[in-house]
């Protein structure tokens, strides 16, 4: 009997912490949901002092915030477009094709990741000192690409790993050529694995405040207002933003699932 | 009589010689396909590494510009001057980094091993926080471990904190923080690594009398190390140059490299000395991870 | 490609094919003819080479020298799309984010078949999965997949359909019943249908022909019952069934009969083969040798018979089997068919194995590079 209860107790114990961390990691974000109903007593939207729905009746009230937020789309969309194609023509090469120089080129594509994003920052914009070029939304975006691209070769590369070889075998079979074989099957299969590298990039993108910090100049993207906020008085309208970010994000994953098992008609992962 | 297909241009090449040309080409590199990305990586990752190690060893000012003038004392001064704040860098990135293994692998085990069909729900919530931005979400830790939050007043209680203790403006936010904001980056390659064990192996284990704590120390731990040394990087090589965490959540006296990397260039415009600072926490992490590679093989890692 | 006009067949013949992979090599000089609109089976076990053969004829694999030849055509470096060949894979292939529709209609519409409606009904029908149309591979059973896969290979009327292994992870009964099913297919459709397999009772179920495979060559090509009755080496008698093989000198000749002497018991072995002082070895199987008692009188036809002892008796429902060991320390299986009498002999017994000359069979010697197990005569000196 007690064995039994022991043994049970040690089995959910584990998912029992596993669900507290998880609990944990949610904090932070019931609070940011939480404060975005504040009516903030002072500047700084740290006590909770009343309820409210004004921030997000009008969340673009506070100056600069979304304009701010519409900088950071704008660059996320670019540097997400130009990073997933040169990630997945990387992706597609490492994969593929073995070739002599394959590990070292591996290798440079992983650097990056490994760098302190203080560093690479930092490189940068000694690059664009350097070269005496003034630093603004186009080294932003500079910038954005070169830490995304390495994050969508991964991404890609875990995709096309498992990819059955003998699917283009068969479609040549078939009488498709080379041409007919990539459009038809490999990027149909390779699709959901670009899907995702480009939305990691995006949302890396979006997010990023350290490179971003080091290269913008004068230019303001959303992170960088929250940054500035935080001396000044963070309103509850970036708050908002903060919680339509998680929700859409929450919404496109959930989307995502819910295609990919509408095109396999698999029922499990 | 067997009709024949008219022979069509171009006329077929040998079979041999046609073999040995495919073969060769799976030789060489598929230009096309990496020459584009690779151009971006060597232009905007090493040439930048490269003026950032020269920027480093020039001297002058933004007034009278700068010249490469191979001045390595610049490294001795950084470190001289700023020997706490590396030193410091890597003791909370440290503490932070073992928390975050604490913590994260009994997550990790529980999502492998006993969440059943709830595991890619539970996967997806481990990255859904981080959907919100990072800066936010730091604020957000300001508000929880504010000095009249209930964290502070449960801390207080308990007897853990003084009567006038504080968690705010104090290391041990700054290490709180950076453990909840890389704690992902460990999980998911504890994860992928823990997912990849065969359960039957642990089947094997307690079949041949092992106890459950046995066979963890055994079998799965041993196992899960390309994960821990994964994870382990991907947490301590970022949280050692952040400083937007003890930004907003230390104080003065508790900076980080990267607060004082991100000054010099930025507000105090000491180029030099910040890059050397910079090319220091960057080999540090070269380091490490060549180390780290070499104890457990890098084909995990790529 | 085929056009849809009259179907023309032609034999596919392999001159000469060769395949190497570095150092290894997987198939050496290939000489076979496969006639038109017969079924056709490679048999062997795994890394014999068997179905980098069969990837050569489709064109995923180009040969390092020879020739693929339909006919007087040569398709050797032809690519796979060019060939009026199909192929139905191990792994079915089938494409997972397609319908089974859209699978079975790939081939058609690759070459401009414009309306596939109806083609694709009536091969569905043929397979036996009518109205699964609209579904995806993932919510299909094994069987019903591979189904699909002959479906989406056999509605481009190709001259030459492969099989690789496609029954191979089906269970037992389902591949009996698929083993029927593809044969009567190949019947009404006509094509000439290539197997590839290392089952060798699948192999003789279903193929008018068999050639044997090892390592890289064809040891043996023939009707099932020819290979079965006559095999022509110890590698070839062991693959398809069991067999047991004598060694032994050649001693005399009795008219048509050569005598082989085996440590000390003369046996007849019809036909002339080796000359006298040679080594001649030869096989018998276990279902055409009986277990006499030893003071039994022996059959003027059962004339030859080896004394040995019962060393075991093992009754699996078929039959009963006995293994005998005999003087020189060799273990010779027989198999008695189960016709309701009681066993013949007891462990311990000792007994006569006999045989009537005419169900013997020549073996002959093994080369070094060909060996599966080494000759007598050529034991070296183990480790």
């Amino acid at each position: 009997m007690i064995v039994r209860t022991v043994r049970a107790a040690r089995k959910h114990l584990v998912l029992a912490f596993g669900v507290l961390v998880l609990l944990y990691l949610f904090l932070p974000v019931f609070v940011v949901v939480a404060f975005s109903f504040n009516d903030p007593a002072g500047r700084f939207n740290f006590s909770w002092s009343g309820f409210t729905l004004d921030s997000w009746r009008d969340p673009c009230s506070v100056p600069g915030m979304c304009d701010s937020v519409l900088l950071s789309l704008q660059i996320g969309v670019i540097a997400t477009l130009v990073a997933t194609l040169l990630g997945t023509l990387l992706a597609f090469g490492l994969v593929r094709h073995s070739f002599r120089g394959r590990a070292g080129t591996s290798l440079l594509v992983f650097l990056p990741m490994a760098t302190p994003e203080v560093v690479m920052g930092a490189s940068l914009l000694t690059l664009f000192v350097n070269a005496g070029v003034a630093t603004g939304f186009w080294t932003i975006v500079i910038a954005h690409i070169l830490f995304t691209v390495s994050f969508v070769v991964v991404t890609v590369k875990a995709r096309l790993a498992g990819f059955d070889s003998r699917l283009e075998e068969a479609a040549m079979d078939l009488y498709a050529d080379e041409w007919q074989t990539f459009r038809r099957i490999t990027l149909p299969l390779a699709a959901p694995g670009i899907f995702a590298g480009a939305l990691l990039a995006f949302a890396l993108s979006f997010d990023d405040f350290i490179i971003t910090n080091f290269n913008s100049g004068n230019t303001i993207t959303f992170p960088m207002y929250v940054w500035g906020a935080a001396q000044r008085g963070v309103p509850p309208e970036v708050n908002v933003i903060g919680t339509g970010m998680f929700l859409l994000a929450l919404l496109l994953v959930g989307g995502a699932e819910v295609v990919r098992k509408a095109r396999t008609g698999a029922s499990t992962g | 009589m067997t009709a024949v297909l008219p022979r069509e241009a171009p006329p077929t090449e040998p079979a041999a010689e046609q073999e040995a040309e495919a073969r060769a080409a799976r030789r060489r590199p598929p230009w096309l396909l990496l020459l584009p990305g690779l151009l971006w990586l060597a232009l905007f990752f090493l040439v930048p590494m490269l003026t950032l190690a020269s920027t480093s060893l020039q001297t002058g000012s933004l007034q009278t510009g700068y010249s490469l003038t191979w001045t390595w004392s610049t490294y001795s001064d950084a470190w001289s001057t700023y020997g706490d704040q590396l030193v410091r860098s890597f003791l909370y990135a440290g503490s932070a980094t073992v928390l975050a293994l604490l913590i994260g692998y009994p997550l990790a085990y529980a999502i492998a091993f006993k969440a059943g069909r709830w595991r890619n729900l539970m996967l997806v919530l481990v990255i859904a926080p981080f959907f919100t931005s990072f800066l936010i979400r730091t604020l957000a830790w300001k508000i929880v471990l504010a000095d009249q939050g209930w964290v502070v007043g449960a801390l207080q209680w308990i007897g853990l904190l003084g009567e006038n203790g504080r968690l705010l403006a104090t290391p041990a936010a700054v290490v709180l923080g950076l453990t909840y904001n890389f704690l992902p980056f460990m999980v998911l390659p504890l994860y992928a690594s823990l997912e990849k064990i065969d359960p039957r192996l642990l089947e094997a284990a307690t079949d041949l009398y092992a106890t459950p704590a046995r066979a963890f120390w055994a079998v799965t731990w041993p196992l899960s190390i390309p994960g821990v040394v994964a994870g382990t990087l991907l947490t301590f090589i970022p949280a050692a140059g952040d400083y937007v965490n003890v930004q907003f959540l230390g104080n003065p006296g508790s900076q980080m490299i990267g607060n004082v990397i991100q000054s010099r260039f930025l507000t105090v415009l000491d180029y030099p000395v910040a890059a050397a600072l910079s090319i220091t926490v960057m080999l540090t992490v070269l380091v490490l991870v060549l180390s780290y590679v070499r104890r457990v093989g890098a084909k995990e890692l790529l | 490609m085929p056009d849809g006009g009259p179907r023309r067949l032609r034999d596919l013949r392999l001159a000469g094919l060769r395949k190497t992979f570095g150092d290894f090599v997987a198939v050496d000089d290939l000489d076979l003819t496969i006639p038109a609109g017969s079924f056709f089976a490679l048999l062997g076990p795994s890394g014999c080479g068997k179905t980098t053969t069969l990837r050569m004829v489709a064109g995923l694999e180009l040969p390092t020298s020879g020739q693929v030849l339909l006919g007087d055509e040569d398709i050797s470096t032809l690519r796979p799309y060019k060939r009026p060949v199909n192929t139905v894979f191990q792994s079915y292939a089938l494409f997972p984010h397609l319908t089974i529709e859209d699978n079975v209609a790939f081939g058609l519409r690759r070459r401009g078949v414009k309306d596939t409606k109806r083609a694709v009904g009536e091969m569905l029908e043929l397979v036996e999965l009518s109205g699964f149309g609209r579904r995806k591979p993932g919510q299909l059973s094994g069987g019903q997949q591979q189904r699909v896969a002959v479906a989406r290979a056999l509605i481009n009327e190709p001259e030459v359909l492969l099989l690789d292994e496609p029954l191979g992870a089906l269970d037992l009964k389902l591949r009996r019943q698929m083993q029927l099913e593809l044969k009567s297919i190949q019947d009404r459709v006509g094509s000439t249908f290539v197997h590839v397999t290392h089952d060798q009772e699948e192999a003789m179920t279903m193929a008018d022909t068999i050639a044997v495979m090892h390592s890289g060559r064809v040891e043996q090509l023939g009707t099932p019952r020819d290979l079965y009755e006559r095999p022509v080496s110890r590698y070839v008698a062991n693959f398809l069934g069991q067999s047991n093989c004598l060694d032994g000198t050649v001693v005399d000749r009795d008219g048509a009969d050569t005598v082989v002497e085996v440590h000390g018991v003369r046996l007849a072995l019809p036909g002339r083969h080796a000359s006298p002082g040679r080594p001649q070895s030869f096989g018998v199987r276990p279902e055409k040798a009986v277990v006499l008692a030893s003071s039994a009188t022996p059959d003027a036809a059962l004339r030859n018979g080896v004394p040995g002892t019962v060393m075991d008796v093992s009754f699996t429902g078929l039959s009963t089997q006995y293994v005998v060991r005999t003087s020189w320390g060799q273990e010779l299986a027989v198999f008695a068919q189960n016709d309701g009498a009681d066993a013949a002999a007891h462990r311990g017994d000792e007994v006569v194995v006999a045989w009537r000359p005419e169900h013997a069979f020549p073996l002959r010697e093994e080369s070094p590079a060909g060996a599966s197990e080494p000759a007598p005569a050529l034991a070296t000196a183990a480790p």
